[in-house]
């Protein structure tokens, strides 16, 4: 070590930094700083030579500066100056600069590496440290250019010292990681792979370090240094405590460098000499001995330290995996650990195990812990640890426990479906596919319809697994004999992703088809009309297959079916076939269109069977936002899922609505139209309302030239009606026009009636219901709302209403409005032939409510005339809602 | 409406911390302390939206003031709240800092409870709450004195209380306005507005109506057709403008705005003591006490030379005061020569910048520097930016052109008139943000 010099001390960095620290305000520090700068600036402006001193010291204070986040731009000189002088500390400061402040393009690279050339060719020990340290940190390509020739020769030469060749290992693997092509391989490496039988335990680490990551790359040029690892290792493992003096950590021996090594023998097969062998295998047993025994201190480092061998130890058993002796014993001893306080050891145990469960000698030994991983898997509260749990159960899983596992899996998903976090799919969503699939595969009958929905809205949402999952299925699809649910899950996957798969001849158009169509005999009907939806996707996705598909849809099975859905989907999607010319069929409105009448049910089949849908953000939360806010709102009366797209994202219901109440109520009976309109878009619409399920189709136009001119954007919203409401959803849109952040709300026309399904009946029928219902009318009261009046009848199904006509009355126009209303119109129902008659059944998600109507124009009392409205149904709320959106007609 | 009010120090410590809503919690303290003062890259915008909660921030010397919200407050009244916040200390205990509120933490919470009930600002006026916040403690007041109190702050005219009286009724009035600007290399002007201040300082017995009037443009206009040639007359600045066009401009609560609506008159009945009767802003006709002229030469890449001529613009009998010239120099700078014919500069390494200071000058003058900085070439490719040089000074008139017209005093009740009272006006222009491109 050099002598400790006077100047060490550098009394005006100490001043400085204390300034800095003293400063009140980031102002002042600026200042000071500032100060300083210049004060540095006018000493290295080179009138006079400085000293090597405080050449040191400013490099120093420019240090600190930067360090504190300022830039720095000058001094580099100084710092390469410094490279050159003989003081230690100056050549420490000059290469500390060097290495956190030159980046490796700087013109003085050329300065710098002389500097190094000149340390490394020194022969003093300090020197070369430091130069070799400096091109471990810097580490750019230059430098590896520059010195990978000599380093090696400084590695293997037998004067250098030890703490050298520390350092020069650890420096040769820093550059053969960052550019692994500069490093030469040559006569030196057989030369490295003796250090591991170096006095210096340093020395060994640095070099199996080294010796790890070379072997990795060309292990037959490193093979000579197993038998040396083995030796080294057997005498760490056998030696005392104490004998290692230094490299004792917390009563274990030189842990890191045991772990090192049993990963340098990761890299080889199980030795073949025998003695050798012999000598591995007396280490593994000891080391696993070891572990048994009662801990001599109680601090975490000493467990940490013992655990890492072990661990490393097991994982080495693991990849022999040779000795079932060994084997076994390593399961047993993870078997203590998974009952261990310490999570990080339960995961570690779990994970291990897991690779142990696919080697056939320790498969039975891990099966005995079963229970006690069943047991993880409904107690643990770390996700993490029950994901590892749950994969080791996959693991262990064979014919002779599949019943018990399968019941705990399914047992499990069940009380996951509710409880288990989005995270646990985010991780791994092949793994989830992968499961479900083997789940469906294994145990088809126990899956619930949920599970495949799920698989599927997972597999439709995310991107990356689509391709993964179309391989899979129709992997597991070849079987003979697959389960319906495996059928319906297949189907629907290769419908809207088999394109993603189709280039690989192995599953080419046909073969998909003809694959899924093997299966169609054997299906129930719910399958069969999914699997024609598949082929009209497959008409769409491969037009070269179309003539098979309609030739199968031709066929008397499927048009003369005797199921009446059936029978419609075959003769619709023929139809669809037919006419529909390719490129029709392959507009993006068509196949999502497609999309969106397969995906509605499932939508609407998981929300409500998953306690408010709570569970879809819970488990999709990074999905779409379609089906985000189909949770959102589920608390209210329906699911309306907002709009979002390229430059149009939803969000903020705290701007304000548009109040475009007539433009909504232009809506009440039309299902198409423009919605909203300004100078910036417009938002057209079309909609189509089945039962309680109603799907927009809203197009969203810029209407201005200068931003996508007139691009159209398309969202599909699916709507259900849970139960009779009053207000129309909002509609919120938020985009960025000319820099400014647009917000608007428009409100959908969604209005009771929209769910109105028209019941055609007779007039004889239509009268005993409405005595039946009027029977009951006891005794009225009355309500006044500001303008109206409803007279209620108690129980409360009738709503009276009287109502002036806003426009002439006429005949035809009223009839439109009534079906336009959404009930059927009864002709020649009333004896009264003006008067008008309608009957429909309003679906909701609870309840469906049927409803009867009677309008009857009254000509003589005013111009316009006057409507007697007439409803009757059995929910009073419905009976208002109606009336409240009927009189908005007129 | 404000939700609470907290003081911080410079560290980020709460010195004040009163909250007025439910709304707001003990984590906002944190907020704000964590987003603003110890954000990494300075905060800027006094109004900061943390988790919709917003801050309003006003910051003297080291003591930061945040009002926080949730809800959708006008800003506007939020910093007029807070600015009238640090008057009100400033009148109980002088300077903002630290050692001062702490000692005074009382005082502020009783303030605090006094101007803001329920995060809605009440009466800030100075003098009235000095008449029932005091420092000494309890004093039993009598019944009377406190109906007083009570009839005063509640009263209409909150901010005087009645039975004043002085033996000399003084009056002074002080026209103060900062003048802003930023001038390219070439002398055109990019952009220029003074905003100024009326404040007044009144000792007047009983319940006086005053009367202010000025040069504003459209009462000269409306009187301007019968009394043309008086108005010329009255002309005495150096401006040579009879009239000034306000762009916009606020009042003390004592004017009467209804008044000054219908007839663009200035009424009032004045606090006692020291307050700001208007505030004002003009734009068109601004009289530039100071023109920069400056010259920068590039010598190679070692060195650079700056030449600065500033002359003054204004009359001759007047003496601008605290001129200072700060002239920014590159980042670069090893080392500066200067050489200036009056006055002193000094090159502030702290600052990146020449400092020139001169105490006084005439009008109609002009003076000179001329630098020589030496620079250390860098690796850095990229240019200097040449901020703008900037400028301070004082002059004893108002660039704006402003004049006082009259300030008449009526009190009916007391006797005394207009001219027994004794009034003081003063002019004063500052210089804002006064830069000039180099």
């Amino acid at each position: 070590m050099p002598a400790v010099s006077k100047g060490d001390g550098m009394r005006g960095l100490a001043v400085f930094i204390s300034d800095i620290r003293n400063c009140k305000s980031k102002e002042a520090e600026i200042k000071r700083i500032n100060k300083e700068l210049a004060n540095i600036r006018s000493k290295f402006k080179g009138d006079k030579a400085l000293d090597g001193y405080s050449k040191k010291k400013y490099v120093c204070k420019l240090l600190f500066i930067f360090l504190l986040g300022h830039d720095i731009d000058f001094g580099h000189m100084e710092a390469v100056n410094l490279l050159s002088s003989n003081r230690y500390t100056e050549k420490q400061i000059g290469y500390l600069f060097i290495s956190v402040l030159v980046n490796s393009n700087s013109e003085l690279i050329r300065l710098i590496n002389n500097g190094i050339k000149n340390d490394l060719a020194s022969r003093n020990p300090t020197f070369m440290n430091l130069a070799l340290h400096c091109i471990a940190n810097v580490g750019s390509r230059e430098m590896a250019e520059a010195f990978t020739a000599d380093i090696p020769k400084i590695l293997v030469a037998g004067d250098t010292m030890d703490s050298v060749k520390q350092s020069a290992a650890l420096c040769l693997l820093r550059l053969n990681r960052t550019s692994p092509d500069l490093v030469p391989m040559g006569e030196w490496t057989s030369r490295v792979v003796h250090l591991l039988n170096d006095q210096h335990l340093g020395v060994v680490t640095a070099a199996t370090s080294l010796i790890t990551t070379l072997a990795q790359k060309n292990p037959e040029e490193f093979k000579t240094s197993v038998s040396l690892a083995v030796s080294r290792l057997s005498r760490i493992v056998t030696s005392a405590s104490t004998d290692l003096q230094d490299y004792t950590y917390y009563f274990v021996p030189a842990p890191w460098l045991s772990v090192k090594l049993l990963r340098l023998l990761q890299c080889y097969p199980p030795p073949e000499e025998g003695a050798v062998r012999g000598r591995l295998t007396e280490c593994l047993e000891t080391i696993l001995n070891k572990a048994q025994e009662p801990p001599k201190s109680k601090k975490v480092q000493h467990s940490n330290a013992k655990n890492a061998v072990l661990f490393e130890a097991i994982s080495l058993i693991i990849h022999h995996d040779s000795e079932p002796n060994l084997l076994v014993r390593a399961c047993n001893q993870l078997g203590q650990f998974l009952q261990h306080r310490e999570t990080n050891l339960r995961y570690l145990a779990l994970e291990s195990m897991c690779t142990l469960a696919s080697s056939e000698f320790s498969h039975e030994a891990v099966k005995t812990h079963i229970e006690t991983v069943i047991n993880a898997l409904k107690t643990e509260r770390d996700v993490s640890v029950r994901q590892r749990a749950v994969d080791l159960l996959y693991a262990m899983c064979d014919r002779s426990n599949a019943q018990q596992i399968v019941a705990e899996m399914l047992n499990y998903l069940e009380t996951a479906d509710y409880s288990i976090r989005e995270e646990i799919y985010a991780v791994d969503y092949t793994w989830y596919v992968d499961t479900i699939l083997n789940l469906i595969r294994i145990a088809g009958d126990y899956v619930s319809e949920e599970v495949w929905y799920r698989v599927i809205q997972i597999v439709i949402n995310r991107d990356d697994v689509q391709g993964y999952s179309a391989k899979t299925v129709f992997e597991a699809l070849q079987a003979p004999a697959c389960h319906e649910n495996l059928v319906k899950v297949g189907g629907y996957i290769l419908g809207e992703f088999g394109n993603l798969i189709a280039g690989d001849p192995r599953s080419s158009p046909l073969i998909q088809f003809n694959l899924l169509h093997s299966k169609f005999h054997l299906c129930s009907v719910p399958t069969r009309a999914l699997l024609l939806s598949t082929y009209i996707k497959f008409v769409n996705l491969f037009p070269e297959i179309k003539a098979t598909i309609q030739d199968v849809l031709r066929s008397d099975s499927q048009l003369r079916n005797a199921d009446v859905e059936l029978q419609q989907r075959a003769v619709e999607y023929l139809r669809l076939s037919c006419i529909a010319s390719t490129d029709i069929l392959s507009t993006p409105s068509t196949s999502t269109d497609l999309l969106g009448l397969g995906l509605a049910p499932v939508l609407n089949s998981v929300a409500p069977a998953s306690a408010g849908g709570s569970l879809l953000v819970d488990v999709f939360s990074d999905n779409s936002p379609a089906v985000a806010s189909l949770a959102h709102t589920a608390e209210e009366n329906f699911s309306s899922p907002r709009i979002g797209s390229a430059d149009v994202v939803s969000d903020d219901p705290a701007a304000a609505v548009h109040d475009a109440d007539e433009l909504v109520n232009k809506f009440v009976c039309k299902n198409n139209g423009v919605l909203f309109e300004n100078q910036l878009m417009q938002i057209g619409l079309k909609s189509e309302f089945r039962q309680n399920l109603g799907e927009y189709n809203s197009r969203t136009k810029q209407v201005d030239p200068a931003v996508d001119g007139g691009a159209q954007v398309q969202q599909i919203l699916n709507i259900e009606c849970v139960s009779d409401f009053m207000e129309a959803p909002i509609l919120n849109i938020q985009f960025r026009y000319g820099g400014a952040l647009q917000n608007m709300s428009v409100k959908l026309p969604v209005t009771l009636n929209k769910f109105f399904q028209p019941t055609e009946m007779t007039s004889q029928d239509f009268f005993q219901r409405w005595k039946q219902l009027s029977i009951e009318q006891q005794h009225s009261l009355t309500v006044s709302c500001k303008s109206f009046c409803f007279i209620i009848d108690s129980p409360q199904q009738e709503v009276q209403k009287i109502f002036k006509a806003k426009h002439p009355m006429d005949t035809e126009v009223t009839k439109a409005k009534i079906i336009g209303f959404g009930v059927a119109l009864l002709d020649m129902v009333d004896p009264n032939p003006s008067n008008f008659t309608g009957a429909g059944v309003i679906h909701t998600k609870n309840i469906q409510v049927g409803c009867l109507l009677r309008l009857e124009p009254n000509t003589q009392a005013q111009v316009r005339g006057v409507f007697i409205f007439q409803f009757y149904s059995r929910v009073l709320e419905i009976c208002v809602c109606v009336c409240h959106i009927y009189i908005y007609i007129y | 409406m404000i939700g609470g009010l907290f003081i911080y120090n410079h560290k980020g410590e709460v010195l004040i911390s009163r909250v007025y809503r439910d709304d707001i919690g003990r984590n906002a303290v944190d907020a704000f302390r964590v987003n603003v003062i110890h954000a990494r890259q300075q905060v800027r915008s006094p109004v900061t939206n943390i988790a919709r909660t917003s801050f309003f921030h006003v910051k003297r010397s080291n003591i930061w003031l945040a009002a926080v919200t949730k809800q959708n407050v006008n800003a506007a009244m939020v910093f007029e709240f807070l600015y009238k916040m640090c008057d009100v200390m400033t009148a109980y205990f002088g300077k903002i800092s630290e050692e001062n509120i702490k000692n005074n933490f009382v005082l502020i919470y009783e303030l605090l409870d006094e101007i803001l009930d329920f995060g809605y600002p009440q009466n800030s006026e100075t003098g009235a709450l000095k008449t029932f916040i005091t420092q000494q403690g309890i004093k039993s007041q009598t019944k009377e004195e406190q109906s007083q109190i009570t009839s005063q702050v509640t009263g209409q005219i909150g901010w005087r209380r009645e039975g004043i009286k002085y033996r000399r009724n003084e009056l002074f009035l002080d026209v103060l306005e900062s003048v802003n600007l930023l001038m390219s290399p070439q002398g055109q002007v990019l952009s220029a507005h003074v905003s100024g201040r009326v404040v007044m300082k009144s000792y007047l017995s009983g319940m006086p109506e005053c009367k202010f009037g000025m040069n504003d443009k459209i009462v000269i206009d409306k009187q301007g057709k019968g009394t043309a040639d008086e108005t010329s007359k009255s002309d005495l600045g150096g401006s040579g403008k009879q009239s000034i066009a306000i762009d916009d401009c606020t009042f003390h609560q004592c004017v009467r705005l209804s008044k000054f609506d219908s007839e663009r008159s200035i009424s009032f009945i004045p606090p006692d003591g020291e307050y700001e009767l208007m505030r004002y802003r003009t734009t068109k006709d601004i009289i530039l006490p100071f023109r920069v002229i400056p010259l920068v030469r590039e010598v190679g890449r070692t060195k650079l030379e700056v030449k600065v001529v500033i002359k003054s613009n204004f009359k001759p009998s007047l003496l601008a005061q605290k001129i200072e010239v700060r002239i920014p120099t590159p980042l670069n700078t090893s080392g500066v020569q200067v050489i200036c014919m009056k006055g002193k500069a000094k090159y502030k390494a702290s600052e990146n910048a020449i400092v020139w200071k001169i105490k006084r000058m005439a009008g109609m003058k002009e003076s000179q520097i001329s630098a020589e900085i030496e620079l250390l070439p860098t690796n850095d490719k990229k240019k200097w930016a040449r901020p703008p040089i900037s400028m301070n000074f004082e002059v004893p008139f108002a660039p704006s052109g402003l004049k006082v017209r009259y300030l008449k005093v009526f009190e009916p009740k007391l006797n005394y008139s207009d001219h027994d009272v004794i009034k003081w006006v003063r002019y004063i222009g500052r210089s804002g943000i006064y830069e000039t491109r180099c």
